[in-house]
This record gives structure tokens, sequence and C-alpha cells, in this order.
């Protein structure tokens, strides 16, 4: 553990030196970064000027809402950061037979598709988040519960652990399509679901949808359980929620191995 | 007859349109050849294009269902839904994916070089590749798109009058037309900064908020700019991004009719114009600036 931790911080390490090397580009990278992000805050106050909350009834007026965007903010750039660079390299080396180079390392071939490039810019959105959820929290109706303080950073590991199992599940889907050009696209489509609050999908076609995305893909739990916790009063419910969520994020971890390395066993080099 | 013979440029008009017929031709098979190579990853992404409409489906149902008015800006719940969906047939006319990146590539690494010593027209060609690339996009769009709307008709109005329709289709193409020409235009920036993909970049960003895809620009009229009487909408108004989604949604919806209706076709036919010239100028000035990179 401690050699792979090692291994990832000099990963990590020669990643910041290289975009020190072009800190223009680092910087234009994080304004435009920051760019997105705000013009989906302007939407959010847009929809703010004609209701009052997201769905009636449900708890998520403006401030409440903003903690939940804040905390997708600060799950996503994590994710964005630490997985989604390496997993997008992954499609590319399938398709190329660069694969082969890793797959001889003498380490875990997981690790290293997963975690060898770090994109250092995609912070910017995650302190952004943090300024926004440091906004919200004075502001929320009801000051957050001690115990609900605790269990965020907890609840943010298991989103983050989620979102990586799903990285890892879509780039082994490279190995059987032969390429994977959507993956990013798929993956912001299928992150789109967690960034409204649970409650919006009601009705005939909305229940049956978040049950799915509850239960057999937990990307609802992603950001809604977190913000929930810090959001919202606790209620009995919470600890069914806080103990399904950290099921889920092992389950999701467990599966994603698994899907990883059955498409591995079906690899074929590309290389001549 | 010689080989030299047989291999000489056609002569006579319907020979050199037969010769043009085949090129097209040709480039339509070897699109459509690429398309198909990657079927799964094809049919995937055309698919996951109808995702985002989910959420927002249930996001403005949401909002909807917190306000006790039945209308947001002149459009009811239904009327959103419909919208949204139809400003996906819009970008599918007006996207162009990787056109400003890619004629900035050629111009960095040199491969642009090739079509300033051979009789192509580039921009032309560029068209034709387009046409040609969005054709097969249709082709095996069309079914997934037909299905999405037949399931979702309930949203719809009543089909429009053929007037609206006619006016419809026809801002489809000036939609085309002016999406491709400010992406070229964009690209050919290359020729003075060689890398653009910031620029892009923001272009994207602007383009995206500014020209409805995100909402409808009607939601706008409400917001001041720090003039009296001046909303953002009227500003956003002025530029061209707004015929890229939010008009030929707008024109199915009836949102626009009369002479108003005809008032902005010609706007758009003259920002189609403006962008044809400026494209134009942008690869006459840069062409005599470029210096061949690369080998």
């Amino acid at each position: 553990m401690t050699r792979y931790l090692s291994i990832f911080l000099t990963f990590a390490r020669a990643c910041l030196v290289r975009d020190m090397t072009f800190r223009a580009n680092f910087v234009l990278e994080c304004v435009t970064s920051l760019g997105w992000m705000a013009m989906n805050l302007a939407f959010y106050l847009l929809v703010f000027t004609f209701t009052p909350e997201i769905g009636r009834g449900t708890g998520w007026t403006k401030e409440p809402f903003f903690a939940f965007v804040a905390t997708g903010l600060i799950i996503n750039s994590i994710v964005q950061a630490l997985f989604m660079p390496s997993a997008e390299e992954l499609t590319e080396m399938v398709r190329t037979g660069g694969l082969d180079g890793i797959l001889v390392q003498p380490l875990d071939a997981q690790f290293l598709l997963s975690m060898h490039r770090v994109d250092f810019s995609a912070f910017a959105n995650g302190l952004v988040g943090v300024g926004l959820l440091a906004w919200a929290i004075p502001r929320l109706p009801q000051v957050p519960h001690p115990v609900a303080i605790l269990l965020y950073p907890l609840l943010i590991a298991c989103g983050v652990a989620i979102l990586y199992s799903l990285v890892i599940m879509l780039a082994a889907a490279t190995i059987h399509l032969g390429r994977n050009q959507s993956l990013y696209d798929f993956w912001f489509y299928l992150t789109n679901f967690s960034r409204y609050p649970a409650e919006i999908y009601s009705g005939p076609w909305g229940g049956p949808l978040r049950a799915l995305c509850t239960f057999v893909i937990p990307i609802l739990l992603v950001v809604n359980v977190p913000a929930r916790v810090i959001a919202q009063p606790l209620t009995g419910q919470g600890g069914m929620m806080v103990a399904g969520t950290v099921f889920a994020a092992g389950a999701a971890l467990g599966i994603s191995r698994w899907v990883f390395l059955a498409a591995l066993s079906k690899y074929r080099s590309a290389s001549s | 007859m010689t080989a030299a013979a047989s291999h000489s440029p056609p002569s006579g008009f319907l020979a050199r349109r037969l010769q043009a017929l085949r090129v097209w031709w040709t480039m339509l098979v070897i699109c459509l050849e690429e398309r198909l190579v990657y079927r799964g990853d094809f049919v995937l992404g055309t698919l996951m294009r109808f995702l985002p409409i989910v959420t927002q489906v249930f996001l403005w149902t949401a909002v909807f269902g917190a306000t006790s008015t039945g209308s947001i800006a002149g459009y009811s719940r239904n009327d959103i839904v419909a919208y949204y969906l139809l400003t996906m047939v819009s970008r599918a006319f007006s996207s162009m994916p990787g056109l400003a990146s890619g004629i900035a590539r050629s111009i960095r690494d040199g491969s642009i070089k090739k079509y300033l010593v051979q009789p192509v027209d580039y921009v032309g060609y560029l068209l034709a590749a387009r046409i040609a690339h969005k054709l097969v996009y249709y082709a095996v769009a069309t079914l997934p798109f037909a299905g999405v709307f037949l399931f979702c008709r309930e949203y719809f109005p009543p089909i429009p009058d053929w007037t609206t329709i006619g006016a419809f289709v026809l801002s489809l193409v000036l939609s085309f037309l002016l999406g491709f020409f400010m992406e070229a235009t964009l690209g050919m920036l290359g020729f003075w900064f060689l890398e653009v993909s910031s620029i892009v970049f923001a272009y994207m960003l602007v383009q995206y908020m500014l020209s409805g895809h995100m909402f409808p620009l009607d939601m706008l009229r409400g917001i001041p700019t720090g003039v009296a009487g001046v909303s953002v909408a009227d500003v956003v108004r002025f530029l061209p991004f707004e015929y890229t989604a939010y008009f030929p949604a707008a024109v199915w919806l009836g949102k626009v009719q009369g002479a108003e209706l005809v008032r902005s076709l010609l706007v758009e036919a003259a920002w189609v114009g403006v962008m044809i010239v400026a494209c134009r100028i942008a690869w006459w000035r840069g062409t005599r600036r470029y210096s061949a990179f690369g080998g």
C-alpha cells in the first residue's frame, strides 16, 4: 500500500511539474473550467427567479440547493482531477495497442491505468465548491448537526468511490467496443442525473428511474446523500441512507474491479 | 488511347459534372465507412445525446410543480420539453464538432499546404465534407430521433401550417451554414495564433449559453442589463448565436410569426452572409501570412 502511495505521489509530482512548466496553459485551463461552472451557476440563479424551490415541499430552496451544487462540484472535481485523465487515455491505448506496455509492468494494471495522470486544474472547481459551501451553510434554514459535519467527508469519499467505479467500468467497455470516444460524453451524461436532487424524479417514469439510479447504478447517492446530510435536517431515515451509501460504495468498487479484470482477460493486443 | 490521355481532365460540361459527382460520392462513401467502422461507439454516442433532455424534463417539471403559474416566460411545461427536443434538431444542423480545431491543426502541422498547391478551394472542400458527414449522421440518427419524438408527441403543439414548416426547414439550413462559417472562421484564427483550443472553448461556452441550447432565451427578458428598458434578452438578440439553436425551435413552436418571422429569417441570412465574407477574408489574409510548417 505504501509502495503504491509513493508511486502515486511520484506521478502527481511529475504531473504538477509538467503543469507548472506550461503555467499559462494551466491558468487558462482553470479559467475555462471555472467559466463552464459559472455558466451553470448562472442557469441555477435564473431558475430561482421563477421558483422558490426545486419541487414543491422538497426543502431544496436556494441556499440548500447551492449547498447541493457545491457538494457536486467537490466530488466531481476530485474524480476529474484524479481519475478521468487516465481513463480517457485508456480508450486510445486499447485501439493502438499501447495497453501492452502497461500490462507488462510489475504493478497492478487498474492502479496504473486509472491513476497515472493527475489534472491539477480540475481542482479549481472543487475550490469554488468549498467556497460555495462556506457561503451556503450559514444561510441554511437550520445549522448542520455535528454528526452531519463528521459524516460529510466520509460520504464525499463514498461518492468519489462510486464515480470511480463507474469510470473504471466505462473504460473497461473500451476493450469490448474497440474504441470508446464517447467515454467522456457518456460520463457527462450519466453524472448529469446526479446533478439534481433525487426528488425531481417522480411520477410514473421518474419513480422507476429514481429506483434504477439508486439501487442498480447508484449515481443518485453520489451527491444527494452527502448534500442532504449537510443541508437538510437529519431524520430517522438518515442512518439508513448513510449505511446504504457506504455499502453501495464498497459494492461498486468490488464490481468494477471484477468487470475490469474480466474485460482485461478479453484484451487482444492491437499492436504489430 | 494512351495512359496519359485516359487520365487527362474530362472535357465538356457534362463530363465535368459527372467527375464532381463522383468526387462527392467517394467522400460520402468514405465518411459512411469511417462512421460504421466503430458502430458501437457511434450508436452509443447518438443515443446518449438524449440523456440530458431527460434530466431537463424532470427539472422543469419540478420547477413548474413548485410555482403557482402554469407558464414561465410564455412557456408551459409541455412547451419547455418540446423546446429542448427541438433544439436538439437545431444543434444536429448547426453544431460542427472538430471543424475549428481541425483547421487550426492543419495550419499548425503544415498539412494545409497541400490545399494551397492543388486546384481545390479549401473552404468548399470542407463544406462538402461536412455536408457528407451530416448526411451520414442524419441517416443513422433519424431512427432514434423519430422514436424519441414519437414517444414525446404529447408535449408538442399540433403540427404547424406548411408556411411555418417551410420557415423551420429554411432556418435549419441557414443554421447549418451559419454554424459552419462561424467555426471555419474561428479555425482560421490559427493562421495568427496557431493554437486556438482556448478560443474554441470560450466560443463553445458563450455559444452554449447564448444560443438557447441551455434554456429558452425568452427567459432572459426579465433580467435587466442596467440600462433602462434593455433586458439581457435584447442584447442576446443582436448576436448570431440564437439562430443556431433557439430560433428554429421557436419557429416550430409558433413563438415567432408573421412579419417578425420574415425579418428574423432575413437577419439569419444576413448573418450567414457576414460569416461567409469573414471566413473568406480570414482565409485570404491568413494564407498570405502563412509559412509552411512540417515536412
